[in-house]
């Protein structure tokens, strides 16, 4: 079973953001990158794959050079081979989608996994656009995958439930937190993965769709009251809700 | 000129951020003197149609199929971008929920258009589109103009209003012709828990930290949540320690949640849950560290003892709401 699983590097979740001076985007300075958490989960499930299913595991991210750290850190984590789609601008979602789209079309993988959702921009597009645009289905959100032969049963995060989705391979899976519990790379793991190499090419991305025209900070909240250091404030806290909040 | 806006429903009826989808497609639809148009895709679903007038559709198109009464993205992702080619559509909304964001993506790309997710704000600008949407979880928001003559938008649930008015919309049915290629893949079961709202769709969340000091507590924000309808949240350290499931976690590896009042309890407040939940209309702190991170963004705090509070709290609130 051939897996691919692509994967983005994007600012740490500790990370305060600030916006940049070209008041589009953020300013990078002292930001601390990694993996997309939920690109980790897809690596994870990738590897539990090739041991059940033997074959091999290849990770692609669309992006500058940095990439490499996080590339660099699903090799640590254990799969076979890495490709680094060079481009250091700035793409929506779509034009990554492009790029990537056109890599896997020649790879012609049984499984691709993505993130649900890059935490970055949280557009949770890219996945999906691979799909259609390479004809495949694709589940979004999945807790479980449980692959039989070529049919696939998936378990499907909904609001307040789960769906059980059945599809065909090839496919895309978007993972989420709860399918599996990423491993963290050994150090065996991470000595093996300076050696090994990444296979670089330049990304073939269409234009974008969606252009950012402004980015700022959300407007700032008041600080508000303290009313009260045990149970004797809630009456207090009770007329606020009411009068002043209106919310009961 | 039209803007279609994609209704979701579940078990006979229609999803509240479906109203708000609609409602929204209306305002931007005056503001473009073009038509609103509702789509409601399913079987046996047509008695849904005349729910949506009240809310600013002035033509409901109704996609009726026997093959679609379980839920199939790729049909359902036909359907719509079919009706939107026949009635014109220059803009397609669809709101944020899960289903939403499984289709958008097919949908624009079928329609050749551009895609932007997840908007908290839509507006007309010299007669284009400008939709605001939060990135990093939050952290920042940006404008954003799509530049294909076809946009699509999903709209993210509790943030625009459903408001109902006297409306009356023409009802129609479209057929669509489908594949077997388009069932490939199906949902096959549901499992919906009754009783609490998901944290993405409650009016109030109560959510729980590492405060809380231990699984078992949040029996008490349970009974909280209960007395106020709400959803219970949680934060990622009680996730990651397997204190609550993953679906409740609040935050930027979470849930972003956009209630009209979230009341964190024993939560301090790390970057990366703010982010998730600062957009709350209202948020209430319950916290024993007067220094904790929430109290710079609670409209209301109390520095004190959660096991103090919250208990005496359900039950003022039982008396007051006489439950």
């Amino acid at each position: 079973m051939k897996v691919a699983v692509c994967i983005n590097h994007v600012p740490d979740t500790e990370t305060k953001i600030k916006v940049g001076s070209d008041n589009k985007s953020i300013d990078r300075t002292g930001v601390n990158f990694m993996m997309s958490p939920y690109d980790e989960i897809a690596v994870e499930e990738a590897l539990r794959m090739r041991d059940k299913f033997k074959g091999e595991v290849v990770v692609l991210s669309l992006g500058g050079e940095k990439h490499k750290e996080t590339l660099r850190k699903a090799l640590a984590m254990g799969v076979d081979k890495a490709v680094l789609l060079k481009d250091e601008a700035e793409r929506d979602s779509f034009a990554v989608a492009t790029g990537l789209a056109a890599e896997l079309r020649a790879l012609a993988p049984d499984v691709i996994l993505f993130g649900k959702q890059s935490i970055d921009f949280d557009d949770a597009q890219v996945g999906t656009c691979v799909a259609e645009m390479l004809g495949i289905p694709s589940v979004g959100v999945v807790v479980k995958i449980d692959i039989q032969d070529k049919t696939v049963v998936c378990q499907r995060e909904i609001e307040g439930g789960h769906e059980t989705v059945q599809t065909v391979l090839p496919a895309v899976f978007l993972a989420q937190k709860g399918l599996n519990e990423p491993r963290y790379p050994s150090l065996k793991g991470i000595m093996a993965a300076k050696s090994k190499p990444i296979e670089e090419k330049p990304a073939a991305p269409a234009e974008s769709r969606v252009i950012t025209v402004a980015m700022r900070k959300p407007p700032a909240k008041a600080t508000g009251k303290i009313i009260g250091t045990d149970k004797t404030a809630v009456p207090e806290l009770l007329r606020l809700l009411h009068d002043e909040a209106k919310v009961i | 000129m039209a803007i279609l806006a994609f209704v979701e429903h579940r078990d006979g009826k229609i999803k509240k951020s479906s109203f708000e989808t609609v409602r929204a497609a209306r305002t931007v639809a005056d503001a473009l003197k073009a038509e609103c148009c509702a789509l409601v895709i399913g079987s046996g679903i047509s008695s849904l149609a005349k729910e949506l007038g009240p809310y600013g559709a002035s033509r409901v198109l109704v996609v009726d199929d026997p093959a679609l009464a379980a839920h199939a993205n790729l049909a359902f992702a036909k359907a719509i971008a079919t009706v939107a080619v026949q009635q014109k559509a220059q803009a397609v909304f669809l709101p944020a929920s899960q289903m939403g964001k499984d289709l958008a993506p097919r949908v624009a790309l079928k329609l050749q258009a551009g895609l932007a997710s997840d908007c908290v704000g839509i507006n007309v600008e010299n007669g284009d589109l400008v939709a605001t949407r939060p990135v990093y979880a939050g952290k920042a928001l940006v404008d954003v103009r799509v530049t294909t003559p076809v946009k699509v938008f999903t709209l993210r649930p509790n943030v625009f209003t459903a408001t109902q008015g006297s409306g009356d919309a023409s009802i129609e049915t479209v057929s669509v012709t489908f594949d077997p290629a388009d069932f490939v893949t199906a949902v096959t079961d549901v499992k919906v828990a009754t009783g609490r709202p998901d944290v993405t769709e409650a009016d109030i969340i109560v959510s729980g930290g590492r405060g809380m000091k231990g699984p078992e507590h949040f029996a008490l924000l349970e009974a909280l949540a209960d007395v106020l309808g709400a959803a219970v949240g949680a934060s990622r350290a009680v996730v990651d320690a397997g204190w609550r499931p993953h679906d409740e976690q609040v935050g930027q590896t979470g849930k972003t949640v956009s209630p009209t009042l979230y009341v964190a309890c024993g939560i301090s407040g790390a970057v990366q849950h703010i982010a998730g939940m600062s957009s709350s209309k209202y948020i209430v702190a319950i916290n024993k560290d007067k220094d904790a991170p929430i109290f710079q963004i609670a409209d209301y705090g109390i520095v004190g003892d959660v096991f103090d509070i919250v208990p005496e709290l359900t039950v003022q609130l039982k008396q007051a709401l006489g439950k």
